[in-house]
């Protein structure tokens, strides 16, 4: 396989994780504003930071509004993640790597596109927005149906599957950091009516409160939240899932290829130093220089990734 | 242009059904116009899922534009089209045989049969390929030939594409959009099959293979990117034949081959489809401001370690000014009378005919010999006497750089309109593969259609549109 389509896959599907992952903000974020009691655009900043566009939207010296922070996370031709330019960088790839592709999947991943473009051509109102976004990510779930359905298991996916896992772990170490003060024991007011609206926000902004509530019941517990979303196997947008994913994939890559490069032995030692112990060891290191150093490690990662497999040159 | 100087080529001139539509005919009367119009519609929605969309020149990258379909197949007998397939086969043997002497012998200007200054002076001839051998002896190996008719068994060349003919997507595309939503009209007419273009094509390729080659060599297609405007065929096509789709940047020459960039290191091509003009094919021999060619790549082709297809060069041969001497090139090089004739064409750079081009220029159409796609041309029946006076002031400055030829009472064909059939002129190219021992012509070709009634262009840049080509099985 070319490089260069290596790179196109990986990116196709890291576009298609970021633009679910957008929309799932921006649900989470409208939800807040109907439940809300807190300040509303302190909410608002904290999803554009969640979704790491903050410093762009400042930039456009824009005021910050529940209506200007959704188009800008949904449709802003200015924020390359806004739902809209991630659903194109997804195509454009898509478009690069056509020959690694079913017929099904390209043909999935444009009508995804030609809807997403007609559908958010204009400003999105709020009655619209619910509708909008299930039409959205029911494309997205169909260009993902199809990879599932169709394509071959060989190098071609588990580079789709790599930037799949990366961007969503990415996501949600974001989502955990922008927000870890309201996890950390110290300001616990346990069961007080803002504290549950925040655990509920996280859990909603990974579609994860059914997930929960089967395996820990109805009380949310600050400490059982972080446990869910770092290092539980089974929910699939842990940090632990996803990495695990990810190291699957470059295993696969590695039986193919006959080689075991840079890039797996870095997963692994990811995996054994931060994934391998208990929450309380999480909370002990600091959960903010945990995330961090999570974060950096991946960041890491996905560079070595674009080395060993020759992304660029 | 008066209807009944027209031939038509479903009623003729005198509004009889030709026997090639008579199925097609029985079909199309017992329709329901509405489910048909619902059936427009639902072709362009597939072509616009499958992304078989074209880049306009001068708009911008992200503007792609579907070329229109007509759902109204242009129908040919198995026998005019044997004719017609050795005319072409005579044609591309030549077109072969006069590129090597080109840039070997030049024995066609030896023998007096083409001017020294037609090879000397022409930008479309490549220094750097003479003495060049080919592999397999191949310069073109895909071949689009364009045609036009203006009576049952008159058929024109109106040119030649001998250096990276396109369109063959839209042959493919608007078969497999007509299968899918016609079924029935397949059941009823036996067409043949043009599906195997793409298998075809790679074997063909294959066949080129320099002699570096292993037993099955590496075939890629090399395009300039996805916002060239032909990139969804360049893509479609490295798909279909199951080969790499590579950029320059892809590649590089590493000891004496050129080399792909995978996820497991450099691996040789030994035949490269390229899409790329000659002029970027190479920053180090031609346009060094280039990024879409490969540096050092005609070094390795002069060396034998890659094939390039078509070679570079070919250029020459399908060039406008060379184009009005293809009667004698194709006598000079198969000895016998050229089978497909050549639109009549006056050569501006002969001061005869410039006098009679200027004196006839509301009646003629005059061609930039090194344009394309319907730019830079006059047509003179349709043109204002400000068009004329404007052209007319170029062709004096620089008659050398035109040809001039009457217009041609192109033939009709019926495209489905709120009206019912309507007649509108339509052109045909054929595709042709080239290898050294076959040379494969798949049967019927892409039919451009002007959509315009009484429109004459039917280039996609310009409005046309296109239509599935029947050969059918006599």
């Amino acid at each position: 396989m070319l490089g260069k389509t290596a790179n196109g896959l990986f990116w196709m599907y890291r576009y298609l994780e970021r633009a679910e992952n957008t929309s799932r903000l921006i649900e989470t974020g409208q939800r807040m504003a109907l439940t809300r009691l807190g300040s509303s655009e302190a909410e608002w900043k904290s999803i554009l930071q969640t979704a790491g566009v903050w410093h762009g939207f400042e930039a456009t010296g824009e005021e910050l509004t529940k209506e200007s922070a959704i188009d800008w996370l949904l449709r802003s031709k200015q924020n390359p993640s806004s739902v809209l330019m991630s659903i194109e960088g997804a195509r454009q790839n898509a478009r690069l790597v056509r020959t690694a592709l079913t017929l099904e999947t390209w043909e999935a991943t444009n009508a995804c596109y030609m809807k997403a473009k007609e559908l958010l051509a204009r400003k999105v109102s709020e009655r619209d927005l619910p509708a909008t976004m299930g039409v959205i990510r029911q494309r997205t779930a169909l260009v993902r149906g199809a990879t599932h359905g169709t394509m071959m298991r060989n190098d071609i996916y588990n580079f789709a599957r790599i930037g799949t896992f990366l961007e969503r772990a990415d996501n949600t170490a974001r989502i955990l950091d922008v927000k870890y003060y309201v996890l950390l024991p110290s300001v616990m007011s346990v069961g007080s009516s803002i504290d549950n609206v925040q655990w509920e926000t996280i859990l909603r902004s990974v579609s994860a409160r059914g997930g929960f509530r089967m395996t820990y019941g109805n009380q949310y517990d600050p400490i059982d939240i972080a446990h869910f979303l770092i290092l539980d196997g089974r929910m699939p947008r842990s940090l632990a899932f996803c990495i695990r994913k990810m190291r699957d994939n470059l295993s696969y890559l590695n039986a193919t290829y006959g080689e075991v490069p840079e890039s797996s032995r870095k997963i692994a030692d990811l995996e054994e130093q931060y994934l391998s112990r208990d929450i309380s060891a999480v909370f002990d290191q600091g959960l903010h220089d945990y995330l961090q150093a999570v974060l950096s490690r991946m960041s890491d990662i996905g560079a070595q990734i674009e080395k060993d497999y020759r992304f660029y040159e | 242009m008066d209807q009944n100087q027209v031939f038509d080529e479903m009623w003729g001139r005198e509004e009889n059904l030709r026997a090639p539509y008579g199925l097609f005919k029985s079909w199309f009367d017992g329709e329901e116009p509405k489910r048909l119009r619902a059936k427009q519609r639902e072709a362009e929605e597939l072509f616009r899922l499958t992304g078989i969309t074209f880049n306009v020149y001068g708009q911008a990258a992200a503007e792609e534009r579907l070329i229109p379909f007509d759902i109204v197949p242009r129908i040919i007998s198995g026998l005019e089209w044997q004719r017609l397939s050795k005319g072409i086969e005579q044609r591309v043997r030549a077109i072969n045989a006069f590129l090597y002497d080109i840039y070997h012998g030049q024995e066609i200007i030896k023998a007096g049969r083409l001017p020294e200054r037609m090879i000397t002076d022409n930008d479309a001839f490549l220094p750097h390929m003479i003495g060049v051998q080919p592999p397999g002896g191949v310069y073109t190996h895909i071949v689009g030939i364009d045609l036009v008719r203006t009576d049952d068994n008159q058929f024109y060349v109106l040119e030649d594409n001998a250096r990276t003919p396109s369109g063959v997507s839209y042959m493919l595309e608007n078969r497999e959009t007509m299968l899918q939503m016609f079924p029935e009209l397949f059941a009823r007419n036996r067409v043949q099959r043009v599906e195997n273009y793409p298998s075809d094509l790679r074997s063909s390729l294959a066949a080129c293979a320099p002699s570096v080659a292993g037993s099955s060599p590496t075939v890629a297609v090399l395009t300039p990117g996805i916002y060239n405007s032909a990139y969804f065929e360049h893509a479609f096509l490295a798909d279909q034949m199951g080969v790499e789709l590579v950029e320059g940047h892809d590649l590089r020459v590493i000891d004496g081959r050129v080399a792909m960039r995978t996820t497991q290191g450099y691996k040789p091509i030994d035949v490269l489809y390229r899409r790329v003009d000659d002029e970027f094919l190479d920053p180090l021999n031609f346009n060094p401001d280039s990024a879409l060619g490969v540096p050092g790549i005609m070094d390795v082709y002069r060396a034998g370690g890659i094939t390039i297809a078509n070679a570079p060069g070919t250029g020459i041969a399908d060039d406008k000014a060379i184009y009005s001497y293809m009667p004698d090139i194709v006598e000079f090089y198969t000895g016998e009378k050229a089978l497909l004739e050549n639109v009549p064409t006056w050569r501006c750079s002969e001061p005869d005919s410039l006098a009679y081009v200027l004196d006839n220029l509301s009646d003629l159409v005059v061609k930039e010999v090194h344009g394309s796609g319907g730019y830079g041309m006059l047509i003179g029946p349709t043109a204002t006497k400000k068009d004329i006076a404007e052209f007319r002031k170029k062709l004096e400055a620089k008659p050398g750089n035109y040809i001039a030829q009457p217009t041609l009472a192109l033939s009709t064909v019926p495209v489905f309109t709120r009206a019912g059939l309507s007649p509108r002129h339509v052109d045909l190219r054929p595709f042709v593969l080239v290898s050294p021992n076959k040379i494969n012509i798949t049967p019927g070709g892409l039919t451009r259609v002007a959509l315009q009634k009484g429109s004459l262009v039917v280039n996609s840049s310009q409005g046309g549109g296109t239509k599935d080509t029947w050969v059918l099985e006599d």
